[in-house]
């Protein structure tokens, strides 16, 4: 990297460092399952579930550090996401 | 160099004294340099203001302590302060006071004594002395002459604070002129 | 050129507007009063088109100056001492943005005690802030300066900010003639701001970002290395400033009587001009005394200096501030310049909160060097110690 005069930086830099590559483990979406309630878009802590124009959700793995946050928070009646460790 | 220590109180005009009469000299061709002695900004307290006349462009910056002239504002002055401190030979001190006192001035300093308060009252209404002393000056040093006192006067006051101003100082720089003291 | 006769403050105000300001933020202090005053009312009466940006603090001016700056307008703020003290966080942030601002110091004491009155060690306080610092001997240098610190501070081989040193009082409220320059001249030299990098919303950037450990150090060195090449900046537009305004900028040291000095006086400010008298009437009294102004404090022109005192026997510093527990800022930087020489060098710390400094003085200090007695405050009240 050559650097800014004065540090400077363009916007998105963020994008380039992928934050999800230390986490112990991942979570897996059940799209059967899933109830589409959205609760796991909206507690998600990295912002890195995205929903889709069919309503499903996407969970972009280069920044999800693996809380579990979104496995926990799924109502009971689905439980449609699991947590499953990284192989290391 | 020429130097003039001009003796005041906080209020009475003493450094717009010194400014003027820079600009006058300058105006007239001659290098000056016009400055306060930086003190407390309260109305009374002692000031002085320093000019400085010359040939050459002026590069000294510290105060007056030999003067050739100097201007006391304030008689009152001159129990508290030594205004007359290292005064030249052929100096000249001009004071304003309506009594006649016996100063003890240093040798060869001419004294001129002049109820600068009266004029101004009489000529501006207010006890201000500035304009009146700076005309006295005039005469008396030849330093600066009348029109570019003048000038300088009605640049810095205007129409009609500069009428009455000029007029106690025309009338000063006559009695000076003349010796009708 | 056409001398006027004015006060320092307002020669200032007239040449900023010169400099055409997009921007000016300040918040008033003594003696840098007038100098805002001054602009304020340039911008009320319609002679400059600039925002004036009233704000409660210096902190709040300056800042207010980098976020102009970084929006790509040309910015002037002014402040002294305690004002400077309090902007302290965004001086250094200002600089290490690398934002072309110009801002005049009213050169003031620092509290405590609190002094109103003159010395330098507010600007010599900021010595490491990677701010560019000229000192000014007169009024005519205190504008001429502002006019080049624009060029040089602009240039995107530089991108610095500069402060322009002018002595409190001294000379911020001396009324002497001065040159005011033309608007056409002033046009011709600086020409319009243009910004290196700015504040867009259609071209998004960010202004302050932190640096980690990885890259700290190489900012810090590319900022080092910017002020370094401002030397040579001011050289080639102090020479252009010559060819529009005839007056010579090119040298960032200048020098009185020095060829064929014995002992040379170093200073820096309005102290050199009663050197100078103080130099003529030792000459005559058959002392082969010579003067070396310092212009340009940062960057430290060390070369020029060690090569200027090269042939003299005596090197006498009058320091207008104190590092305490040290020496004298200036002292301590011309003994790095001539280290290796066998020249001696004498530190003198004197004016410091308004004392007048008369000719004697300067003779007296000369004096005293020759005896060998030196590094030391000079013209202490011994009754009063």
């Amino acid at each position: 990297m050559s650097l800014g005069i004065g540090c400077t930086a363009r916007p998105g830099n963020s994008r380039n460092n992928k934050t999800g590559s230390w986490r112990v483990f991942y979570p897996v979406m059940d799209h059967d399952k899933c109830t589409k309630c959205g609760t796991c878009q909206l507690i998600c802590p990295e912002g890195c579930i995205t929903v889709n124009p069919d309503k499903t959700y996407t969970i972009d793995l280069d920044f999800c550090k693996g809380c579990g946050m979104c496995a926990k928070e799924c109502p009971d009646k689905a439980k449609a996401i699991t947590m499953i460790q990284e192989e290391k | 160099m020429r130097e003039l220590r001009i003796h005041g109180r906080g209020g009475q005009g003493s450094v717009t004294a010194a400014e003027l009469i820079a600009t006058a000299a300058f105006t007239a061709g001659v290098y000056s340099q016009a400055f306060p002695a930086f003190g407390v900004e309260r109305r009374g307290a002692p000031v002085q203001a320093f000019v400085r006349f010359s040939d050459e462009k002026i590069r000294l910056r510290s105060q007056v302590y030999e003067p050739d002239y100097i201007i006391v504002q304030d008689s009152t002055l001159i129990r508290d302060v030594n205004v007359f401190a290292g005064m030249k030979d052929g100096g000249i001190a001009i004071i304003n006071t309506e009594k006649k006192a016996e100063y003890n001035i240093p040798k060869g300093v001419k004294l001129i004594i002049i109820d600068a308060t009266k004029i101004a009252l009489e000529e501006i209404g207010l006890p201000i002395t500035n304009t009146t002393l700076m005309g006295a000056f005039a005469a008396a040093s030849g330093e600066i002459s009348l029109d570019a006192l003048k000038d300088a006067i009605f640049d810095r006051f205007g129409e009609k604070l500069g009428a009455s101003n000029f007029a106690a100082a025309k009338r000063a720089f006559e009695l000076v002129k003349e010796d009708k003291l | 050129m056409t001398l006027q006769i004015m006060e320092g403050s307002i020669a200032i105000a007239e040449t900023v507007r010169l400099c055409r300001p997009q921007v000016i933020s300040a918040y008033p202090i003594t003696p840098q009063t007038h100098i805002v005053e001054g602009l304020a009312s340039i911008v009320a009466d319609g002679r400059l088109d600039a925002e004036y940006i009233c704000v409660e603090s210096e902190f709040s001016a300056l800042s207010a100056c980098i976020g102009a700056s970084a929006a790509g307008s040309r910015v002037y703020s002014a402040t002294t001492s305690q004002g400077l003290a309090l902007m302290t966080e965004v001086v250094f942030n200002s600089a290490g943005m690398r934002l072309p601002i110009v801002m005049g110091i009213a050169n003031r004491a620092i509290s405590a005690p609190l002094s109103i009155w003159n010395d330098q060690q507010d600007s010599i306080m900021m010595r490491d802030s990677g701010w560019l610092q000229l000192y000014a001997e007169d009024n005519q240098e205190a504008l001429d300066m502002h006019i080049l610190a624009y060029k040089v501070c602009e240039d995107h081989d530089i991108l610095l900010p500069a402060f322009v040193c002018f002595d409190g009082f001294i000379l911020s409220h001396v009324y002497e003639p001065v040159d005011i320059p033309t608007q056409e001249q002033v046009d011709k030299f600086l020409g319009e701001f243009k910004p290196y990098q700015k504040l867009d919303v259609n071209d998004p950037i960010s202004f302050g970002m932190y640096a980690t450990p990885e890259y700290y150090l190489e900012f810090r060195y590319e900022h080092d290395a910017a002020v370094k090449r401002a030397a040579d900046a001011l050289r080639k537009y102090g020479k252009e400033f010559k060819d529009v305004f005839g007056r010579d900028y090119s040298e960032l040291i200048t020098t009185y009587k020095l060829d064929d000095a014995e002992t040379a006086i170093v200073a820096m400010g309005s102290i050199c001009g009663t050197v100078k008298d103080a130099i003529d009437e030792m000459r005559k009294d058959g002392k082969k005394v010579g003067l070396l102004s310092i212009r340009c404090f940062r960057p430290f022109p060390s070369t020029d200096i060690a090569k200027a005192l090269s042939k003299v026997n005596t090197v006498v510093v009058l320091d207008k501030n104190v590092s305490l527990g040290a020496k004298g800022a200036v002292a301590i930087e011309v003994k790095e310049a001539c280290y290796g020489s066998d020249v001696k060098i004498y530190d003198y710390i004197l004016g410091l909160g308004g004392r007048d400094v008369r000719k004697k003085d300067i003779k007296a200090i000369v004096d005293l060097a020759e005896k060998g007695k030196g590094d030391m405050f000079y013209g202490l009240r011994q009754e009063v110690l």
